[in-house]
């Protein structure tokens, strides 16, 4: 769209210039960058004293798993502009299923590629069955819905102990591999890390690729004014459905692969407080900004798993009173509680804001007092 | 033809009338010999804590059309402030049996809790919800998504994650015997202390130039404005007294039950926006019924052991509720709306 037009200035004019136009390309290189990059910088201080290499390329692993949710749901919040609640389930149901074609628990063990696309139609299949009925809900009424929904998966799934095992949940889930070249194994994060950043590549390509098809000007045309899309011969239920279906396959295959990572799921993994962290991030990055929604989930997660942990190290070593009493790490939700709020009242475009959002949002300073 | 017009309109406006106290003598009716004594008084009482949270979802909608997320955590603070008031202030370990000492006590723990919550409503209102006002709808809901985890984690900092014991200040053991069964006087007490309060605020809303004033508000804010009303203190009462409330409902659920937790919140707080839902969001005396419905509903499904599903139905019935019927039981014709 407009992005081809803008002129590109700076030293690497050129540079940028190629990657504008080559857009797949540049992802795909600048993810090939960084995740020789991540690795190389943890081997200097400060970064090599917090912990070993592996535990790192097992921390950005996890982040990056973070990052493909916020993704996902950042298509449905930042592009459609519809506010789910109940994203974990998505999430949630994709790990299952693998879980259950892949672990002891079932006795079935099948491959673990077909079951990432597996994953992904499960978690279609289930947007499209709540979407259905719940899409021509007001924009606070459906995040009320997919809340409940968020909710009645994981009770379910702990109560419908016959086949899910309950609480406990299902461990001992197979890892993936490659017949005769390649086993993934719990000690080495080295693949698990390749193939987590193989599909957030894929990942962000294909989403970038929606947002300037047809269908992402759809989506756009329908959260600027649902009403006047409407009148102008969009289909926006059907849209609507697309958008929902689109984010929760991506939550399914990442829960396919989030649960071969950690080789167990429990209805606990996928509370609430997952899909607000997913949300946080999405808000912290920038609505509709998917590099910058992406970049948003690796603060976050970082900075709860690293920094927070840091702390408490800190505090123990110094043997601070009343501050050793406190562990830090349960710190993480009133993160997201803060980066919630703050954004909203203080930048709702979020750190990155997707360009289009910019303008969205900047009669808002005109209504910063309120009525008076 | 006018004349009959006229004649059957009235007659559906008595109809209309009548089908909420039909509907709930009807309800109680079968509910009492399908649970028994003892579970129907205990669902009359979870009835009553729901339904004085779900007049703050109820109120808080209606007027300024925010899903105040965070009313259940509210909630949930009112508990652990009528527990430090009983148990630091009034230095109760227990139960007090001594009459005046306890009608005095119980007074005073109510009207402290209730003055807290209601200060701490209009101050999340005044930082989170008002600067807010003008945005896009989705700005303040997921604002008060975060006010939501601030409040839980504040809380489990103070007090830690643990289940925190109340002190129930009135002695469970007194009871009077209703057919053969022992009722215990803190559940009437209980259940008529909430009818009082949402009685109380029946006729604010109704008789009061206040409440006169949230109804026009809630109606059309800026022709509101235009005649005079004061928006802001009009929406910060509405807050004030939704979380007066939230905290009266905090102090029943600490003497009843004799515990609270930082995580009461959430799931409370979802079941009472439920109750909300069904009984016509906007819509107080639904707001209360939604409330009963929901105890009834929980209450039923443990006592046939299907405790572990009460939830489940209960949130079924709010995607059930919102995806078919938006505007619940009694619906929300704008005159009774708050």
């Amino acid at each position: 769209m407009t992005r081809i037009a803008d002129a590109v200035t700076g030293p690497f004019a050129p540079v940028r210039a190629f990657f504008r136009r080559h857009r797949s390309l540049g992802i795909f290189v600048g993810v090939a960058l960084l995740s020789i990059a991540l690795p190389l910088l943890t081997r200097v201080p400060p970064f090599d004293g917090i912990q070993s290499t592996n535990a790192w390329v097992n921390a950005f692993t996890t982040a990056a798993i973070y990052a493909m949710l916020a993704m996902g749901l950042n298509v449905v919040i930042g592009f459609a502009g519809l506010l789910d609640l109940g994203y974990a389930a998505f999430f949630a149901l994709g790990g299952y299923t693998y879980a259950l074609a892949a672990s002891p628990f079932s006795g079935i063990h099948l491959p673990f590629w077909p079951m990432l696309l597996a994953g992904g139609i499960v978690g279609a299949i289930f947007g499209v069955l709540l979407g259905a009925p719940t899409l021509r809900l007001r924009g606070d009424y459906l995040a009320i819905v997919t809340l409940g929904f968020g909710e009645i998966v994981p009770i379910t799934l702990m109560n419908a102990d016959k086949f899910t095992d309950g609480v406990n949940g299902i461990g001992g889930i197979d890892k993936p591999s490659i017949p005769g070249i390649l086993q993934f194994t719990l000690i080495n994060p080295w693949p698990m890390y390749g193939l987590v950043l193989v599909l957030f590549t894929l990942v962000m390509i294909m989403i970038y690729r929606l947002e300037d098809s047809r269908l992402g000007r759809t989506w756009d045309a329908i959260r600027e004014d649902e009403l006047a899309a409407e009148s102008s011969g969009v289909n926006t239920v059907i849209a609507k459905l697309q958008a929902f279906a689109v984010g929760a396959s991506i939550a399914g295959i990442v829960g396919v692969v989030n649960a071969a990572k950690i080789t167990i799921v429990t209805p606990d993994q996928f509370r609430f407080a997952v899909s607000i962290s997913a949300l946080a991030a999405v808000v912290l990055g920038g609505m509709g900004n998917t590099i910058g929604v992406a970049t948003g989930a690796f603060i976050i997660y970082l900075f709860q798993s690293i920094l927070l942990k840091q702390l408490n190290t800190l505090v123990e070593n110094f043997n601070i009173p009343v501050l050793n009493q406190i562990d830090f790490l349960e710190f993480q939700y009133v993160l997201y509680g803060i980066v919630l709020v703050l954004m909203m009242l203080k930048r709702p475009q979020g750190i990155f804001p997707a360009r289009r959002r910019m303008r969205e949002f900047a009669p808002l300073k005109i209504g910063k007092g309120g009525l008076k | 033809m006018a004349t009959a017009n006229v004649t059957s309109a009235s007659a559906g406006r008595l109809l209309g009338n009548l089908r909420l106290p039909i509907g709930i003598v009807l309800f109680l009716g079968i509910s009492l010999p399908i649970l028994g004594i003892d579970q129907f008084v205990n669902a009359l009482t979870l009835g009553a804590i729901y339904a004085l949270v779900a007049l703050g979802y109820t109120m808080v909608y209606g007027i300024i059309e925010l899903i105040n997320f965070a009313h259940g955590d509210v909630f949930m603070v009112g508990s652990f402030v009528a527990m430090f008031i009983s148990s630091s202030l009034l230095g109760a370990e227990g139960s007090i049996t001594n009459v005046p000492m306890l009608a005095a006590s119980v007074l005073l723990l109510f009207a402290l809790t209730i003055a807290v919550m209601a200060l701490i409503g209009a101050l999340i209102e005044r930082l989170a919800y008002r600067p807010l006002r003008r945005a896009p709808k989705l700005a303040p809901l997921i604002t008060a998504i975060g006010v939501s985890f601030i409040l839980q984690n504040i809380i489990q900092f103070f007090f830690g994650p643990t289940i925190v014991t109340v002190p129930q200040l009135v002695p469970i053991e007194w009871s009077i015997q209703v057919s053969g069964s022992r009722v215990p006087l803190l559940n009437i007490f209980v259940i008529g202390a909430s009818v009082a309060l949402m009685f109380a605020l029946q006729v604010f809303i109704s008789r009061t130039r206040t409440g006169r004033a949230m109804r026009t508000t809630s109606m059309d804010r800026d022709a509101s404005s235009l005649m005079g009303v004061d928006i802001n203190r009009t929406i910060m009462i509405t807050f004030l007294i939704g979380s007066g409330l939230a905290g009266a409902a905090g102090v029943v659920h600490g003497l009843y039950y004799g515990n609270t937790s930082f995580a009461l919140g959430f799931q409370s707080g979802l079941k009472a926006f439920t109750a909300a839902v069904l009984g016509g969001i906007g819509n107080t005396a639904g707001a209360a019924l939604g409330g009963f419905i929901i105890a009834f509903i929980e209450v039923g499904a443990s006592a046939f052991g299907y405790g572990r599903w009460g939830g489940a139905v209960v949130f079924s019935l709010l995607v059930i509720f919102l995806v078919f019927r938006p505007t619940g039981l009694l619906g929300s014709h704008s005159g009774d709306r708050a």
